[in-house]
């Protein structure tokens, strides 16, 4: 077994305030190459709060940070933020497509960052969707409205959308929550063939979600984070009872 | 990095933009206040409007613009809230989609062809049905108020669709019409937004001045009956801002001052009345 | 005894009234259309439309104002537009919802409902003296664009405000950046909306008078550049009515100043109906 494992992201002290209130108090973890790190958590928790500091996302609100985070050992601030984001991606809770085709929400990502000739977008546009599990269900209506898909596709297509930009990791925003079994089984589904290529975090109110899925699991509660080890672990044994009472229901 | 110059590009822009607006409000006070300070208040509100003698007296002017206001405000309220009501809540949405654009092309039709209907047709008509000289109070209230109409009717409208559907089912549930409710309900609770919208109807009756010019007849006493002939403040700028130099240009700005105080004042009453303009 | 009328029977009378008045005001206004339509028509020959003017308008076409009115409304919406939509995208996309911001958006909503004269008067005094513009085209389109510019920063602004939060959010997350996600993600999708009050900013200009006559002036002439002088076709319709000078050409004027207003209208609906297909 290799435990041996290269770290991706290491977070220190990280705290982030939006105006007076601050939403992660003094979060420090790391995060491994391809691994599926789950994030758990009742509401407020600072489980999103935490995904958008790692993309610097949060600054588009206006929020204010302090703490270290590295990138492949680089400090993130460091990095242009452009191309942060290009390499740690974002899938938002809700599913929103672009005005436009499918095609065109496919290839909005790419050409942000260079001229692509027709032949190699449509190549990037296929591939990605492949790789999401939606190819077969939209080759043939690609410049239809995005609008037309239903919401798991709809999801899919934005992990599609984030794939074709080539990240090393992708980050997702309780993905599932608005989607019936099925679509949800199809993105788990994917996120296990991906997994191989990526690194990922997951966000979920579903602690049985993070049970079937994640390799580690984060437990927060309040902008803290309170415990991290083996989901096994974290769902039959855990460290703190704070932990145990979310698992088993007690609150959240 | 292009974002960068996109943002000061973007600030600049901005600054012009406001800039000039900002260059606008004080020009007009620049041009205007001195005058007044120089003829002294008194001068300025008496009745008396005649440059040549050093007097710029606006008061006659103000009463003959209220005058004119208020009719427009009679013929354009009671016009306008029966469409905007009917259009609301008595026809179908079919109607209202063709009706309502059609409503609004009214507010596209320049004003000086609305003075001009006015002259040829409204004029002559009171000339000869009621008397005076035809060029009155009364032809320009109808005209104002005909031009003011499609600002009553858009913002009531719209203020009556925003009210909520579970206020109608509701009040339809415990059995009443769907005249009751609109009266009793339905207005009441969309009161803002059409208070706003007469406001701005006033405000732009106020500020209206091709149309006036060419059907008040722009005598410069007070009127006593609305067939008489009126002047408005607007009227007097336009008339009088080719030849008029020296003091009595400036009195002319200093009007400009006076309306453009007042319909600010109108606009920010109707900006509080409803939170947010349309 | 008294009389009482029954909650049916008052709904139905106020239905009719309200019926009544509905039909009135659209009867007024097909009225006042059609009847400078109707005298107006005889009066569109190609003669009128491509004729210099002559003896004050009492004979001749009227193409001087056209182009006149051509020049000064396309020249005041060039300047107008950067400006304005460029403000509401800063307002909105660099103020984060501030003081300043509202004070600025609350100044254009107060200057969006200042009467034409007021700007007659500032134009004629600033541009066409203190600026010795004189009485020109540029003088014209100067202050018509001074006067829609707070029309289309309230209008853009609305539109640009409208995008929805996730939009932006994606193109960020995506790796965008701010110029981008404005270029491509929040312009494209307020389009329609800005175009509604550039449009609208267009119709008042081309109808306007009281700004335009103390800054364009009303000579007869062709212009020949931008510091001719010019009557615009509203100008020279008041000119003609109001004067007495020749009714039958009032009457024409008219009509070619409302269908080029109806037309403007026309093109602006379907160009948004055109643009919603597109995008959605």
């Amino acid at each position: 077994m290799n435990r041996q494992k290269m770290m991706k992201i290491s977070v220190e002290q990280l705290n982030l305030f939006y105006g007076q209130n601050q939403v992660l108090k003094n979060v420090s973890l790391e995060v491994y190459e391809k691994e599926i790190l789950g994030v758990i958590g009742p509401a407020n928790a600072g489980k999103s709060s935490l995904l958008r500091a790692l993309n610097r996302l949060y600054e588009i609100d206006y929020a204010r940070i302090s703490g270290k985070i590295r990138l492949d050992g680089e400090n993130i601030f460091n990095i242009p933020v452009n191309d942060l984001r290009k390499r740690v991606g974002l899938i938002f809770a809700t599913p929103v497509v672009l005005p436009g085709s499918i095609f065109k929400n496919m290839s909005y990502g790419p050409r942000l960052h260079r001229k692509i000739k027709k032949q190699e977008l449509n190549d990037i546009v296929a591939d990605a969707l492949k790789a999401a599990n939606l190819w077969e269900e939209v080759k043939d209506r690609l410049y239809n409205s995005a609008s037309t898909l239903s919401g798991g596709q709809q999801q899919r297509l934005c992990i599609a959308r984030t794939l074709a930009m080539n990240p090393e990791v992708i980050m997702m925003d309780e993905p599932c929550s608005g989607l019936d079994p099925i679509s949800t089984a199809k993105i788990e589904a994917t996120m296990l063939e991906l997994k191989e290529t990526y690194t990922f975090i997951l966000v979920t109110n579903n602690t049985k979600q993070a049970a079937r899925t994640v390799d580690r699991t984060a437990f927060f509660l309040a902008g803290e984070l309170i415990e991290i080890n083996k989901t096994e672990k974290i769902f039959t044994k855990p460290d703190d009872p704070r932990t145990d009472d979310y698992i088993r229901g007690r609150f959240g | 990095m292009k974002d960068k110059i996109a943002e000061k590009l973007l600030l600049f822009i901005a600054f012009s933009a406001i800039g000039s607006l900002l260059l606008i409000t004080f020009f007009i006070f620049q041009q205007g206040i001195p005058l007044i300070f120089k003829i002294g208040l008194s001068n300025f509100f008496s009745m008396h409007w005649s440059p040549t003698r050093g007097q710029f007296g606006i008061l006659s002017m103000i009463i003959g613009s209220l005058m004119v206001t208020v009719g427009a405000l009679i013929v354009g309220i009671p016009f306008g809230l029966a469409c905007a009501i009917y259009l609301a809540e008595f026809s179908s949405k079919m109607v209202q989609k063709t009706l309502k654009p059609i409503i609004e092309l009214l507010a596209g039709i320049p004003s000086v062809v609305y003075g001009f209907i006015g002259i040829v047709i409204l004029v002559p008509f009171i000339r000869t049905h009621f008397g005076g000289p035809g060029f009155s109070v009364l032809a320009s209230s109808i005209i104002l108020g005909i031009m003011i109409l499609p600002t009553i009717v858009s913002i009531s409208y719209d203020s009556l669709v925003a009210v909520p559907n579970t206020y109608r089912e509701g009040s339809y549930a415990l059995g009443a019409t769907k005249w009751q409710t609109v009266v009793k309900l339905l207005i009441p609770a969309a009161r803002s937004g059409i208070v706003a919208g007469i406001i701005l109807g006033m405000g732009r009756a106020i500020g209206e001045t091709m149309a006036v010019i060419m059907v008040a007849g722009n005598a410069l006493k007070i009127p006593h009956s609305i067939l008489d002939s009126v002047r408005t403040l607007t009227s007097t700028i336009a008339l009088e801002l080719g030849y008029a130099t020296g003091d009595h240009r400036a009195a002319l700005f200093a009007c400009g001052a006076f309306l453009f105080i007042i319909i600010t004042i109108l606009n920010i009453i109707a900006i509080r009345v409803t939170g947010h303009r349309e | 005894m008294t009389f009482r009328i029954g909650p049916r029977t008052s709904q139905i009378i106020a239905y009719i009234i309200l019926l009544l008045m509905t039909i009135i005001t659209i009867i007024v206004l097909f009225f006042i259309i059609g009847y400078v339509f109707k005298n107006g028509f005889a009066q569109l020959s190609l003669e009128f439309l491509f004729d210099k003017t002559r003896e004050m308008g009492k004979e001749g076409g009227i193409l001087p104002s056209i182009i006149g009115t051509l020049f000064v409304t396309v020249l005041a919406v060039i300047i107008a537009t950067p400006l304005g939509v460029g403000s509401a995208v800063y307002l909105v996309e660099y103020t984060g919802g501030g003081l300043l911001r509202r004070i600025i958006s609350f100044g254009a909503d107060c200057l969006a409902g200042v009467p034409s004269i007021i700007f007659g008067l500032f134009g004629f005094i600033f541009f066409v003296i203190q600026l010795k513009l004189g009485w020109s085209i540029l003088s014209g389109s100067l202050t018509l664009a001074v006067m829609i510019i707070p029309t289309i920063i309230r209008t853009s602004e609305e539109a640009i405000k409208a995008v929805p939060l996730s939009y932006r959010e994606i193109s960020y997350s995506l790796g965008g950046g701010k110029l981008d996600t404005i270029w491509k993600v929040v312009l494209p999708t307020s389009l329609p909306g800005i175009l509604t009050g550039v449009i609208l900013g267009i119709g008042r200009a081309i109808g306007e008078t009281a700004a335009v006559i103390f800054t364009a002036g009303s000579s007869l002439g062709m212009p020949t550049s931008v510091f001719s002088s010019t009557r615009t076709l509203a100008v020279h319709f008041y000119i003609l009515a109001r004067e007495g000078i020749s009714m039958e050409k009032a009457y024409g004027t008219a009509t070619v100043l409302i269908i080029i207003i109806l037309f403007v209208n026309f093109v602006a609906y379907r160009l948004m109906h055109r643009f919603m297909e597109r995008y959605y």
